[in-house]
């Protein structure tokens, strides 16, 4: 049932792209649609183009597991919307161009500005598509039970079939019906949250029994752990320094696991946890027993107490007072974390471990950003923040949406339609994050799953029309990235900076067979870049893009002394100090399986330094140079 | 053709208002914008403090700083739209009189 109606949703797709598809014979359909798109069609589209998987599945997933803090996205993604309407929309619109590259090159004829904005729109374009990827493969294993990669290569196949196929005209119409879909599918799910309300004993309406985790009266003398109970033995115990905090190994009636060791007031206790372990012979190990498909790890995360009851149950809650209890200082949430270390047989352990948190810390930004941290993680949050508004404007797939609607006004009014859709999807991701968190849905393995997760709480049916959505998602945003990147290869860099001679027919092949290229690119970063949060990976692409390509624009608009080789230099500084810094970032060394705090570079979002070093560079080169406009 | 615009652009006789009054009103944002990161990094306490139907500042000031953007954007609607018929009327008076 549930797989039928997810393969229902998705030909359906595929079907509409192909039957749209045999509209765009023209590279301005590919490219563009002909300029013809109604803007409320567009609009919605807007919203679907945005709404992508990092949005549905990676925001929802940070809000569940860190609170607040997964909310920050949603905020920033929105406010980028300003940047765009207010700063961007309509100037881009009257130049009148195709891609980014022909928008910023529009007053100049600089074989540096095309080469640039070409590589750049490929850059952010790659950046932006691997979260989806990600994603994509995320959202098929529990579904259809088949490994991530497997995913990965189904979405890179089907996307590189409807954008080889169809071009800008389809991807507009999947964005407008999955956009709608998916914001009244969320709706429909943040009911369902609010009627079943907050339990601290959360059994999915009596499907799964809760289960209640141990913890172990302990003492400690030196490194010398001890367990009061004889019937638990102590086999080895490792001292962590990040994050700090020591583990212990305890072994049962046989049966082996992982606990944390906890202090208050000079008391130990020792918290039941949940592990994998690789072991050196290859056998994967489950909480104890070889992984199977019925050991498996738990689903997690729930509410503890509330006003210091460890009984407490209420159902239908309105929005406010949904709120109000998880913010308040007395209710307990339980979020859980993950370490990684080798155990003294030799086997890689991933060990999953509790912590409790106050709501009123839950609720207000912290747990993952720290605002109350050193001068560098308070940058870190607001080069976050920074770069999630200046990063909306300047992200080609959006940009190119500008070019689908026959006129400014248009172009206007599809980005006031995109706010309001958008806007509201983002309030609803709050309740949708804080619902996986009360309802022990939780994959603890990977946070990306937490919105599917929850609807299949309430159900196969919403299971597997969210799923659908968020797979259509996938597809969706993919195809809008191949399309601009594409874009960027056979019109940006083929036809205007190489000038391989084509006709009509010929660019549009030219575009096909790049979407071949970058989808299978796609494909492969996809599956390297497996269990990363999405959402963190997108912040990192709209910090790429405002760093490479808003300077730029906004100075073109606005500065009439920006020369074309202030454009390249900017662009070019932009790209390579945000990748820069984003490799060589404490994020990615733990990606890497390195020490994260090795890192050269303290700061895992580059934005504050990138963004303003772009538009200096721009400034001080274009005030060197002699103008060179037409 | 790929060189030409996706779809022809006439003259847009409100550009030069509209660009002034996006960057007002993008000013005007960015400052409420700021302020939300701001106090996140001067004062977080403040953000646990219920201000609102038992909401605490960081909810009411994330939900404010969608719902203003909305609101900006209306305004910003209205006002174009407005001053998009009134040039385009004078306009159409000026070549009557031609």
């Amino acid at each position: 049932m549930v797989i039928l109606i997810f393969l229902f949703f998705v030909l359906l797709v595929i079907g509409l792209s192909f039957y749209l598809g045999n509209k765009a014979k023209t590279s301005s359909g590919y490219y563009a649609a002909g300029g013809q798109i109604h803007w409320g069609v567009n609009g919605v589209a807007f919203a679907g183009d945005y709404l992508s998987a990092a949005s549905f599945l990676g925001i929802c997933g940070m809000i569940a597991t860190v609170g607040y803090d997964g909310f920050l996205y949603s905020i920033g993604y929105l406010a980028g919307w300003i940047v765009a309407l207010f700063v961007v929309a309509e100037p881009l619109k009257r130049l009148g161009k195709y891609t980014f590259t022909d928008a910023v090159d529009s007053k100049y004829n600089s074989r540096g500005i095309k080469l640039a904005a070409a590589i750049s729109t490929l850059v952010v374009s790659i950046c932006y598509l691997i979260p989806q990827m990600v994603g994509a493969g995320v959202l098929v294993e529990p579904l259809l039970g088949i490994p991530h990669f497997w995913g990965v290569l189904i979405v890179g196949a089907i996307v590189i079939t409807i954008v080889a196929t169809a071009g800008m005209t389809s991807t507009t119409y999947v964005q407008f019906l999955k956009g709608l879909m998916l914001i009244i599918f969320s709706f429909v799910l943040v009911i369902a949250v609010l009627n079943r309300g907050i339990s601290t004993k959360p059994d999915q309406d009596g499907k799964v029994a809760f289960y209640e985790y141990k913890s172990l009266a302990a003492k400690v003398d030196g490194k010398q752990v001890s367990v009061a109970d004889a019937n638990w033995k102590v086999l080895e115990s490792q001292e962590l320094t990040s994050p700090k905090a020591t583990f212990v190994k305890l072994s049962h009636n046989g049966k082996e696991s992982w606990w944390l060791l906890a202090e208050k007031s000079g008391m130990y206790t020792l918290m039941e946890g949940q592990f994998i372990a690789q072991r050196p012979d290859g056998v994967t190990i489950v909480n104890g027993e070889p992984a199977s498909p019925d050991n498996q790890l738990r689903q997690v995360s729930n509410v503890q107490s509330v006003g210091g009851d460890k009984n407490f149950s209420i159902k239908n809650l309105n929005p406010f007072e949904f709120l109000g209890i998880m913010s308040d200082k007395e209710t307990i949430v339980r979020n859980w974390k993950d370490v990684r270390l080798t155990d003294k047989d030799g086997a890689k352990v991933t060990i999953y471990f509790p912590q409790e948190n106050e709501g009123n810390r839950l609720m207000r930004p912290g747990l993952r950003f720290k605002v109350q941290g050193t001068p560098l993680e308070k940058m870190d949050f607001a080069s976050l923040m920074l770069a999630l508004f200046l990063g909306t404007a300047a992200l080609p797939h959006i940009l190119i949406r500008y070019y689908t609607v026959p006129n400014p006004a248009s172009a206007r009014k599809s980005t006031i339609l995109a706010i309001a859709a958008i806007g509201f999807f983002y309030i609803l991701t709050l309740f949708m994050g804080l619902g996986a968190m009360v309802n022990n849905v939780l994959n603890v393995a990977d946070s990306n799953m937490a919105a599917p997760l929850l609807a299949r709480s309430f159900g196969d049916f919403l299971f597997a029309v969210i799923s659908a959505i968020a797979f259509a998602t996938v597809l969706g945003t993919v195809s809008g990235l191949i399309v601009a990147a594409s874009g960027a290869v056979a019109h940006d860099l083929m036809d205007r900076y190489m000038s391989v001679k084509m006709d009509d027919r010929q660019k549009v092949m030219a575009g096909r067979i790049a979407a071949f290229v970058i989808g299978g690119l796609a494909i492969i970063l996809g599956i390297l870049f497996k269990g990363m949060n999405v959402t963190f990976l997108v912040g990192l692409a709209f910090a790429v893009a405002a760093s490479a390509n808003l300077p730029s624009i906004v100075m073109l608009l606005f500065w009439k002394k920006t020369t074309s080789k202030g454009i390249t230099a900017s662009i070019i500084t932009g790209i390579v100090t945000s990748l820069g810094l984003i490799i060589f970032s404490p994020d990615l060394y733990r990606l890497y399986g390195l020490n994260p705090a090795n890192a050269p570079i303290p700061f895992s979002n580059p934005g504050i330094v990138s963004i303003p070093l772009s538009f200096i560079v721009l400034v001080v080169v274009s005030l060197l140079t002699k103008p060179n406009q037409k | 053709m790929l060189h030409k615009p996706a779809a022809p652009v006439g003259k847009d006789l409100a550009a030069a208002y509209k660009m002034r009054l996006g960057i007002w009103m993008f000013l005007f944002y960015s400052l409420f914008y700021a302020g939300f990161v701001l106090i996140n990094l001067l004062v977080p306490q403040w953000m646990e403090l219920i201000v609102f139907g038992g909401l605490n500042l960081a909810t009411v000031y994330g939900f404010s700083l969608i719902i203003v953007a909305f609101l900006q954007a209306l305004v910003y609607d209205w006002f174009c739209h407005r001053e998009e018929v009134k040039l385009a009327k004078e306009d159409q008076t000026k070549k009557g009189n031609n």
